[in-house]
């Protein structure tokens, strides 16, 4: 189902405030991976916003659907999300990284409600996902498995086999999301190890592929409801996006992967973030008035 | 990234992986023979300074460490002499089999800097911790294992890992050490441990970010009880240097083991397989991790919470003082 207006200005409300908290995170933490946060915010927020079946008060609940954050190292941006929905007190991310705290660079499933699976070795979440649809299939229950990857991430080879059984084992009931942001640490993708033609290799692997842009809300919509509905193949969903998107210092700058602000930063990443969130709406119709600027991450148009 | 909030911070020396970077570069000068492989790690690790000197003989394999083993392996066969960094938890675990099979077999040309060792990326949490690696590599034939103490004893380290021939692991911690070492000639040799204090009452064997420490509580514990303590730096776990640990379980019947790892499997292992060999008695202690899966924190509280900072150690040395005289 397409999103209503209302549906998508509170997206966009939401996802700016967790965009805003995530900077909070960070100096709170002293340190964080804020560049891989901001892009993965949008796909966050739709996710838990809008998409999954969850109750924050019950974290076990059986059959809620499950999320593996398999790129674990956006911990500044997961954990403000889950703290704003209430799986544990926001005052809690004020001791983000600080000694005996819950809450470190990765989030850790035994220290924080609502956190499926231990990440932060890379490459290790898809396999993770796709037992557990495996598992909900066995059990006939309906929920649903989705995992988010980083791009870079999609160097290591558990991605590829993990595929490789998704679709051997037919795995509609898994959603794979790639944040395609372009970097990663030592440089951007193509350069430190070329993933292109990356839809192809998704798609030889037995995927069927959309890309999107992973900053508009209808594309994701459009792409998760493809999704969901998927019957014989499993969706990889690329979802284009910026690094350190939204704050315009640090945004497509590979080297923001992991980074800290002062105040007088932390002041100036509020600030444009603000900008960026106005511009925004009026890009997408949902304000009047002249976009501030032209809006970066432009995803192709979603196939139809 | 940032820095760790020692008690004593030293920011204007170099990190030990600044300094291995710099040697590494230096010793890339001389042997054109030496290649770098890093897996998008090349800037957190600083081989990437060897790198940008000689971008042709350097390889960033991407987010790939098992690759990056294996093309280590192929490399070395074919005669060049190939460091490899990544952090210490997947160089020691992610890409294990590649090292057992593909390298420490065939006893290949490969040296191994691993980063972030120990606790020392204490705020990563568990998926970043590294506490099992003296113990893994520790049971590879043919593989050498160093911890060394500080940036200095680092440039030591890698130089003599390319001076023997075949694997090397060196453990490097995140961020800054407490310089133990204030100039580069103390006598540094491999396989040797390095006397840092001498006494008869007991011996603290330590490796790494112990060795400050156990200096340290040396120190106070002379100061305070008058207690003449030997401090054995051993930075190379292996091949152990038996001849010192027969010699301290003789002439000092007291040990302590310092590691930031889990006491089972690394340095205290090691030194109770040799000290038991000796057929005397001994008191003997092991401080480390617990066996268990640390909390979450910066790298010093860690190692006071499981109680092998400084003061962790005088506690040990005291309670082993007040034990009763070991009868046969
Ligand atoms: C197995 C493994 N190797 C290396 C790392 C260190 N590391 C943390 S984040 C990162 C880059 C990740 O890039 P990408 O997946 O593109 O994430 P994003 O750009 O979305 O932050 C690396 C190499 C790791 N966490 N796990």
């Amino acid at each position: 189902m397409p999103l209503t207006t209302e549906e998508r200005l509170r997206l966009e409300e939401k996802a700016h405030e967790l965009r805003c908290l995530s900077v909070d995170t960070v100096a709170w933490a002293g340190s964080g991976h804020i560049g891989g946060a901001m892009s993965a915010m949008d796909i966050l927020t739709i996710l838990y916003h809008k998409y999954m079946k969850i109750d924050p008060k019950t974290p076990d609940l059986p059959d809620r659907d499950r999320f593996v954050l398999s790129k674990g190292h956006v911990g500044v941006g997961y954990a403000p999300l889950l703290a704003e929905l209430g799986y544990f007190d926001k005052e809690l991310l004020k001791k983000y990284n600080h000694t005996g705290s819950p809450l470190g660079m990765h989030l850790d499933s035994l220290k924080v409600p609502g956190v499926e699976a231990s990440t932060g070795s890379l490459g290790h979440g898809l396999a993770i996902g796709l037992g557990m649809a495996l598992g909900a299939r066995l059990k006939k229950e309906a929920w649903k498995t989705f995992v988010l990857l980083g791009d870079g991430e999609c160097n290591e080879g558990e991605v590829w086999e993990s595929a490789m059984a998704a679709s051997h084992f037919k795995a509609v009931n898994l959603v794979t999301i790639v944040d395609r942001n372009m970097c990663m640490i030592d440089g951007p993708t193509e350069e430190v190890m070329g993933l292109e033609p990356f839809a192809d290799k998704w798609k030889a692997f037995g995927f069927d592929v959309l890309e999107v842009n992973g900053h508009d809300f209808k594309e994701l919509a459009f792409a998760l409801d493809k999704a969901l509905a998927a019957k014989d193949k499993p969706v990889a969903i690329i979802a284009n996006t910026i690094k350190g998107c939204g704050i315009d210092f640090i945004a497509g700058d590979y080297k923001w992967h992991y980074g800290s602000f002062d105040e007088e930063t932390k002041a100036r990443a509020k600030a444009s973030l603000v900008r960026y969130k106005e511009a925004r709406l009026v890009a997408v119709g949902l304000a009047s008035g002249v976009a501030a600027g032209p809006l970066p991450a432009q995803g192709k148009e979603p196939a139809q | 990234m940032s820095k760790m909030t020692n008690t004593k911070p030293d920011s204007e020396k170099m990190s030990a992986s600044e300094v291995y970077g710099k040697t590494l570069s230096e010793l890339g000068e001389k042997h054109p023979e030496i290649v770098g492989l890093s897996a998008d790690l090349a800037g957190s690790t600083k081989i990437g300074l060897f790198g940008s000197q000689f971008p042709d003989r350097f390889f960033n394999a991407g987010i790939a460490e098992q690759n990056m083993f294996g093309m280590a392996a192929g490399l070395a066969s074919a005669g060049l002499v190939p460091f490899v960094s990544t952090f210490a938890v997947f160089a020691s675990m992610r890409a294990l089999e590649q090292l057992h099979s593909d390298i420490c077999y065939p006893n290949l040309n490969v040296k191994i800097i691993a980063t972030h060792a120990g606790l020392s990326f204490g705020q990563a949490g568990s998926t970043h911790h590294c506490t099992e690696d003296l113990a893994i590599m520790r049971s590879l034939a043919n593989l050498a294992v160093m911890a060394p103490a500080d940036g200095i004893e680092t440039a030591h380290a890698v130089r003599a890992a390319y001076e023997r021939k075949g694997p090397v692991y060196i453990r490097i911690n995140r961020g800054f050490d407490h310089t133990v070492y204030d100039r580069p000639d103390y006598g540094f040799e491999f396989g040797k441990a390095q006397m840092m204090r001498d006494g008869s009452d007991l011996s603290i064997i330590c490796c790494g970010s112990t060795v400050w420490r156990a200096v340290e509580a040396a120190k106070m514990l002379e100061e305070s009880d008058g207690l003449k303590i030997r401090v054995l730096n051993m930075h190379t776990i292996k091949p152990i240097d038996k001849e010192a640990i027969k010699k301290a379980v003789k002439e000092t019947g007291r040990i302590i083991t310092a590691e930031d790892h889990n006491i089972f499997g690394g340095l205290g292992s090691a030194v109770a397989e040799v000290a038991a060999e000796t057929g005397r008695p001994f008191a003997f202690k092991r401080l480390g991790v617990p066996d268990t899966y640390s909390i979450i924190g910066k790298h010093e509280d860690l190692m006071a919470h499981y109680g092998y900072d400084e003061n962790g150690i005088m506690a040990a040395a005291k309670e082993m003082m007040g034990r009763k005289p070991y009868t046969y």
